[in-house]
This record gives structure tokens, C-alpha cells and sequence, in this order.
């Protein structure tokens, strides 16, 4: 099929579609690859692609991409399939808590590692000034629990401050 | 209580059932194996100084020297979700396997749900289906921080539930966790029996009926349907169990459970069920210090 975007289907909000392999096999315009994701999540965080071999991702709604371990369904009239890792509508794509919790374990990039104080600051959503001399963005924050390093969720970082990316209804005062 | 009194003549030493049932439930969690082990989730609970035992009939299972078992770093990570220990039952009955595909009719809010994906290792599918939208985001939301990746939602009437949005026509095993009177719960919701009435649960008979029908039909040959409550009322358990004997190929098969419990009804008031009834199980909450349980396995066109 051609990619020019003349004959590109439209994504439409309440159905879930498949990721296609790469980018040349997409036909709705401006819709991640299973490629893509893949490879964001190797480039920003170093975790490798075989983490997500036996998953399949896909989108529903704008730019919401979801990982998904079991069969592929017949037809795309579901409420969920497997868990939400990813939006891809921004400039900077961002994943999720959940997602990171569940695979970030793996990533060995862009991970800042919290005492457990800022841990406890971290999930109850307050933003915190710490030092971080690596790259700027979404970075994985994590901290040691029971003597392995445990990620927490996602944080921004900019300007020599972490924001917390817990959403409200995963926050904790701890 | 009033509405228990009826049971006094099939439980034994009913005094010591009723002193359970007005006695508050303790807490308990279940280790959730997609993100720890239990020796990582116990570690992490020592770590920060909660108290915990675990069941003797599931390691699984831990019961908590906490009020708040949601604010422990073991439950922010995932690592334990929140589940009367009587409610982790039904699932390891059932024992699904890595790789099946798996049917969970009354699916919200879902600790039962991510308990047999855990089982399967988070491999396999498992459906999770419930009736009522609203109920489904709690569902969701435990999927997610529970890290459950095999899991797919839907949202429709169990009684006539359609296999059309899945990739695959019959389940290898299917759990009906039925709703229900509820009168098991006592300990957890004092307000339990407030609105008892034999008609209640006459009314949620039938629906409990159709939703055991279309499971043993959705199952394949051979595979397992478990059907459970957390209620004493013979209509909404064995009464239930037998009318699907009667119209559906399957036959009730025995289990085994390592908690103390009690064999299920042949005959209630007049009516006679099927003898193999007596290899359900009914759980009495003085037996083991927990909610009430009702749990039958049945094995499909055997």
C-alpha cells in the first residue's frame, strides 16, 4: 500500500487496531509501528526488544497504544486489551506508570534512582529539585526494595526538577 | 442474623457460626506473582515493618497486621493486591494453565480476574467479562497496576455472552463467580443482611442460572467450569449447580482444598439435589476465621 497518505484509513476512537510491523506497512496516517514502540523503548530506556516478544500492541483512541500477551481478537469491540504503556500524540512520547512498573525493571537508560524519602514524595505526586546530569525528559524513576532496584513510575525532568507522573488515582501517602 | 437462623439445622456447632459471623474480618492480601515472588512481597513487608502470616493452605494468600493494607510500598508496586483470603479460592480450583484460554463471567472488580492470569503466569487469555460498565474501570484499573497483560475486557450480558470479539469459539475453562445475596460477607459489611429477603434471592436465581448454563456451553470437552458465591443459601448454590446438571452436559467432579470446610447440600427444605453435590464445597466462616464461600467444579461433556 501506499504511504502517501492519500488512501490512509482514519484511526477511529473507540476500536482497537493493531500495531503494523514498520512504518511502510501503516495505513492510518501518523500511527506508530510496532517498530516504533519497540524501538522507544530500547533507545530511551534500554530495555531490550525481547522483553516484548510475546506481546502485540495497539491503538485505541488517539495515540494510546496498548501491550497485550494473549490472543488476538476477531473483531475490535473490546473494553480494554492488556494495559495501556504508551502515548504517542505529543512531540515527546510518554509511558505509563503502569507499563513502566510492569517492564521497566529491564531498562538499564534514563533511570534515577530515589532514596526513600524522595521515593515517598514521589508517589504522593509532589515534584521534587534533585540533581540528574543525564538527559532531560521522561525518565523512569525507581528506588531499592527488599535489595533490588524497584521502578516506581514516570517522571519529567527538566530544569533541575522531577516531576512526579503518578496519576492521582495511583498516588500514595506512604 | 436473623435471616441465618434458617441454616442452624446444616451447620455445625452453629453457635460457634454465628459468633464468627459477628466478629470483624481481618485483612488479608494476595501476593501477585506477574511482579513478585512471595519470598520479594514478604521481604518488602518486612522492610517496612508489617506484620503478616500466611495461609497455611496458600502461600499466597498473607494475612495482614494492618488496618491499611493499599498503603504498603508492597502494594504501590504491585507486588500485593488486597483480597479476602476466601475469595482466593475460586481461581485455584479452577487451576488454569499457562497458555489457555480462560472465561471470568462476573469479572468486576476483578481480584479473581488478575489471580488466574497470575496462575497462567500472564501467559495465555484470559476474558474478563461483567455486566455493568462502571464496575469494569475498577477492573481495569487492578489489571493495570497489577501488571496482568493477558487480559481482555468486555462488556456484556454473561447469560447470552457472544464469542464474536474474540479470536477463538470455546474456553478451556471458565469461572462463574456469581453475583449473589451475599450473606457470606457479614464480617466484612455489617449492612450484609439488611436487605434479606427470600425473594432477593429467588430473584438472583435465575440470573445465576442462565450465567452457569452459557459457561458450560462456552467450554470445551473436557475443560472446567468452577462456580462460586460468597453466600449459605442453597437456592443460589447447590439448587443452582443441580438445575445445570439437568440441562447441560457436565458432571460435578471433586477437588481439593487445604481449608476446613463443610460438604455441599443434597436436599433443602423438600427439595433433593443431585448426590454428587457432596463434592462442593461449603465454607463456613468459624471453620477457618474468614468469609463464607460456596465452590462447585465441574468437569464439561464428560
Amino acid at each position: 500500500m501506499s504511504d502517501d497518505g492519500a488512501d490512509l484509513e482514519q484511526n477511529v476512537g473507540q476500536r482497537f487496531d493493531r500495531l503494523p510491523e514498520t512504518s511502510d506497512e501503516r495505513t492510518v496516517e501518523g500511527r506508530a509501528s510496532r517498530e516504533d514502540v519497540v524501538g522507544y523503548f530500547e533507545e530511551r530506556f534500554a530495555i531490550p526488544p525481547e522483553t516484548f516478544d510475546d506481546h502485540t500492541f495497539w491503538e485505541k483512541g488517539s495515540g494510546k497504544i496498548w501491550v497485550y500477551a494473549g490472543e488476538s481478537p476477531s473483531t475490535v469491540e473490546l473494553e480494554a486489551l492488556g494495559m495501556t504503556c504508551l502515548r504517542t500524540r505529543q512531540e515527546h512520547w510518554k509511558p505509563t506508570t503502569d507499563a513502566i512498573q510492569r517492564f521497566g525493571r529491564h531498562a538499564t537508560r534514563n533511570v534515577i534512582e530515589l532514596s526513600r524519602e524522595e521515593a515517598e514524595r514521589f508517589v504522593d505526586g509532589a515534584d521534587q529539585d534533585l540533581e540528574w546530569d543525564g538527559d532531560w525528559g521522561y525518565l523512569i524513576a525507581a528506588h531499592q526494595v527488599a535489595g533490588e532496584l524497584e521502578p516506581l513510575g514516570v517522571g519529567l525532568y527538566i530544569h533541575g526538577e522531577l516531576r512526579s507522573m503518578v496519576p492521582k488515582g495511583r498516588q500514595r501517602d506512604l | 442474623m436473623e435471616p441465618l437462623e434458617r441454616y442452624r439445622p446444616v451447620v455445625d456447632d452453629f453457635e460457634a457460626f454465628l459468633e464468627a459471623c459477628r466478629r470483624p474480618l481481618g485483612t488479608a492480601v494476595r501476593v501477585n506473582a506477574i511482579k513478585a515472588s512471595v519470598d520479594r512481597a514478604t521481604a518488602t513487608l518486612e522492610e517496612e515493618g508489617v506484620g503478616y502470616e500466611q495461609a497455611d493452605w496458600n502461600p499466597r494468600v498473607l494475612r495482614l497486621e494492618t488496618d491499611s493494607p493499599g498503603s504498603t510500598w508492597a502494594s504501590f508496586h504491585g507486588f500485593t493486591h488486597g483480597q479476602e483470603e476466601v475469595s482466593a479460592v475460586p481461581p485455584v480450583v479452577l487451576d488454569p494453565q499457562p497458555g489457555e484460554r480462560v472465561w471470568d463471567a462476573c469479572a468486576a472488580p476483578g481480584g479473581k480476574t488478575t489471580q488466574l492470569a497470575a496462575l497462567m503466569d500472564d501467559r495465555g487469555t484470559v476474558v474478563g467479562n461483567d455486566s455493568n460498565l462502571g464496575r469494569l474501570s475498577a477492573l481495569r484499573f487492578n489489571a493495570e497496576r497489577l501488571g496482568a497483560t493477558s487480559i481482555v475486557v468486555t462488556n456484556q450480558d454473561a447469560r447470552n455472552y457472544s464469542m464474536n470479539p474474540l479470536a477463538f469459539d470455546e474456553f478451556d475453562r471458565a469461572l462463574v463467580d456469581a453475583p449473589c445475596s451475599c450473606e457470606g460477607t457479614i464480617r466484612k459489611n455489617p449492612d450484609a443482611l439488611d436487605d434479606w429477603s427470600i425473594g432477593h434471592v429467588q430473584s438472583v436465581v435465575g440470573i445465576q442460572k442462565g450465567i452457569l448454563r452459557r459457561a458450560i456451553q462456552a467450554t470445551r470437552e473436557g475443560g472446567a467450569v468452577v462456580y462460586s458465591t460468597c453466600t449459605f443459601a442453597p437456592e443460589e448454590n447447590e439448587a443452582v449447580v443441580d438445575y445445570a446438571l439437568e440441562r447441560e452436559d457436565c458432571r460435578v467432579v471433586p477437588f481439593d482444598l487445604g481449608l476446613m470446610h463443610s460438604p455441599g447440600l443434597t436436599e433443602w427444605e423438600g427439595e433433593e439435589y443431585d448426590s454428587s453435590l457432596e463434592e462442593a464445597a461449603r465454607i463456613y466462616p468459624h471453620q477457618n476465621d474468614t468469609g463464607g464461600f460456596f465452590v462447585a467444579k465441574l468437569e464439561v461433556g464428560a
